[in-house]
């Protein structure tokens, strides 16, 4: 464990990132299993006959609305909840049935759960005084969290004493001072405001990697899930929809409900008309009618009904036909304009009604920019900037 | 002109103070008449105080009572506080409706009926009746006044916290006596005092349970004033109604503070 800090200090964040993948090693023994797992409260089924995987050392995302199950999952992993069906194990072990003062979880709760009648000192020493840990020990660990979450100076003030960027940090040493195999993040960022939450997400990677230790936060931000996340795993009704790493999540979604959920994006319905390996044909009918076509390999046949999606950063927006290319390209008139500094938003009305929304950056300091209100444009993508959908 | 001190307000302000204060405190003024006479003023004296220190049969009263109140309400606020954690806690079990309407029904019970049928049943049940009585009686009677302190402020008990103890290796049972009771003790000590007045000055429950020996001291009082009112009885009234007033402020003040203190923190909460 020693050697892998000093490596991990002397790296950084995207070399590790780009190393670090066991799920795609066969022989890796995940730490988390979750096998056949169902949890049904009443006739609301909450998990629903879901497997999962979860590797030391990962720093595991758990991304959905709310009522997906996300929450569910974590708590039966912390004992708060016990699956209906199927095994959970932890380091090899069967967990169902242990009591959450027995495992070697410890969680991160969305309202801090701070204990307001005790210090931060002993908030963070109370874990440790449960193992009956010695005296110097606890002195030792409790200094040590204090300093890893920067609140030397405040070891004696009571929770209502601090603020909720404090607190955040407090309920965060306590959750890591017993060393836990999993720390469990239930939106820990949650009530933080939008530039705190930012370096905060930063703060938690860090410390994760210093730690060696492994993560799983719950979240319904998908700009938290993809800044902090190894990998994320999209749920939805109780169901995994997907789980891949943030770039895979975000570039290449399995199913307009993850390309939906996690940023914007425009989704087109085609009808397919060739399959080949590497690329797909499409005609649409939407935008004066054009025909469509992505670099992806496709299980589809001709005839097809597919959904192209496109993310609004990857569309080009041109007042001229774009004469480079013969697929991709759709007529329309810019409906509305959102402006917010480092982009602007065309959203572009496609013959047919479809609108489609092109993101722009603003690299030049014009006020006036070249395309305007109902002006006549096409859009178009390349053929490797789209991905097509099925499901 | 500030709004509220029209005449109007103020005569009714002065009316309703009156006709609550006076008589007490008539009640108290003649405690310190120097006259054997309760109506006629004549100087001021602490010298029914001082009979009063001699009066055995209103010590032993006074006495009896302290130990009942003290012991029903230690007892009630133990029975209480359970009651309001499985009625808070345990969502809903079976008769969960029977058992929150029976625990409150002595709230609205006359208590003539409450103390006949204690009276009955202690019996029914050969219960020597004296001084045990009268605390059992008091213990039924006051519980649900603790429980629907306590249950109160668990409603606003935030659960994660005991989920984190939990989670952090303490047992549920020491959960209870190291998170869960710290932080709702205010409530239960409130919950205490409140049981306690009301033990303090019950007259009717008593008089039904009572036996040979066990006599309380709104029970001695009562009997006394039907022989004729003295400035003893003056006497003991005031300190008892001071007894009261110190215990109810106090309870009230705990109870105010907590609050203030909760308020404050979901303030800085909220302000981050």
């Amino acid at each position: 464990m020693s050697t892998g800090v000093t490596e991990k200090t002397q790296t950084t964040i995207g070399g590790i990132r780009r190393k670090f993948a066991p799920w795609t090693d066969p022989a890796a023994v995940p730490l988390i299993r979750y096998e056949n797992v169902s949890k049904r409260f009443g006739e609301f089924t909450a998990v629903d006959n879901l497997s999962l995987d979860i590797y030391e050392r990962e720093f595991f995302a758990l991304l959905g609305p709310s009522g997906c199950g996300k929450t569910t999952l974590m708590r039966m992993l912390a004992g708060f909840e016990d699956p209906t069906e199927g095994r959970i194990t932890l380091a090899g072990q069967d967990i169902v049935g242990m009591p959450p003062y027995k495992r070697q979880t410890n969680m991160m709760f969305q309202s801090y759960a701070l204990f307001p009648h005790m210090s931060v000192w002993d908030n963070i020493a109370f874990g440790l005084k449960q193992d009956r840990m010695g005296k110097g020990d606890i002195t030792a660990r409790v200094e040590e969290m204090l300093k890893l979450v920067k609140l030397e100076k405040f070891a004696k003030r009571k929770p209502h004493q601090l603020s909720g960027g404090q607190r955040q940090r407090v309920a965060l040493a306590r959750s890591l001072a017993k060393r836990p195999k999993v720390l469990l993040l239930d939106e820990p960022l949650g009530a933080l405001d939008k530039k705190l939450r930012e370096e905060t997400q930063f703060e938690l990677m860090d410390i994760q990697m210093q730690l060696g230790m492994t993560f799983l936060i719950v979240t319904h931000d998908q700009e938290e899930a993809m800044t902090v996340a190894d990998r994320i795993a999209v749920m939805d009704h109780g169901k995994l929809i997907q789980v891949a790493p943030p770039a895979v999540i975000y570039e290449q979604p399995n199913s307009r409900y993850v390309a939906d959920f996690v940023g914007d994006v425009n989704i087109i319905e085609a009808k397919v008309e060739t399959v080949a390996p590497g690329n797909v044909s499409l005609y649409t009918g939407i935008g004066g009618g054009a025909k469509l076509s992505i670099a992806q390999n496709v299980e589809a046949k001709p005839g097809d009904t597919a959904f192209v999606a496109i993310r609004p950063e990857k569309v080009r927006i041109d007042v001229d036909p774009p004469a480079w290319q013969e697929a991709n390209c759709l007529r329309g008139e810019v409906w509305d304009i959102g402006y917010l500094g480092d982009l602007s938003i065309y959203h572009v009305e496609l013959e047919g009604g479809v609108r489609i929304k092109a993101a722009k950056p603003n690299l030049t300091r014009m006020v006036e920019r070249p395309i305007t209100w109902e002006d006549k444009v096409w859009v178009s993508w390349l053929p490797d900037s789209g991905v097509v959908l099925t499901r | 002109m500030r709004k509220g001190l029209s005449w109007f307000n103020t005569t009714s302000i002065v009316l309703g103070f009156a006709f609550l204060y006076l008589p007490i405190l008539l009640l108290v003024i003649y405690s310190f008449n120097a006259s054997r006479l309760v109506t006629v003023w004549a100087g001021f004296s602490t010298e029914w105080y001082w009979k009063l220190l001699q009066n055995d049969q209103l010590l032993e009263a006074a006495w009896v009572t302290l130990r009942v109140a003290f012991i029903s309400a230690s007892v009630a606020t133990v029975l209480g506080t359970l009651a309001a954690i499985a009625l808070t806690r345990y969502g809903r079990f079976n008769g969960r409706m029977l058992f929150s309407g029976m625990v409150y029904a002595p709230l609205v019970m006359p208590e003539v009926i409450t103390g006949l049928s204690l009276l009955l049943l202690f019996v029914a049940v050969n219960f020597d009746r004296g001084f045990w009585t009268i605390t059992l009686a008091h213990i039924t009677f006051t519980m649900c006044f603790v429980s629907v302190v306590v249950q109160s402020r668990l409603v606003t008990f935030d659960r994660s916290l005991e989920e984190a103890a939990l989670d952090l290796g303490c047992p549920p049972l020491k959960t209870f006596f190291v998170v869960t009771l710290p932080i709702i003790l205010p409530a239960v000590v409130s919950g205490w005092m409140l049981a306690f007045t009301l033990s303090l000055d019950d007259l009717v429950i008593a008089s039904f349970t009572t036996g040979p020996g066990a006599t309380t001291l709104p029970m001695r009082i009562y009997s006394q004033v039907r022989l004729g009112v003295t400035p003893e009885i003056n006497a003991i009234c005031t300190i008892m109604i001071g007894i009261v007033t110190v215990v109810v402020v106090l309870a009230s003040i705990i109870t105010k503070r907590q609050e203030v203190a909760r308020e404050r923190a979901e303030r800085l909460a909220a302000a981050g």
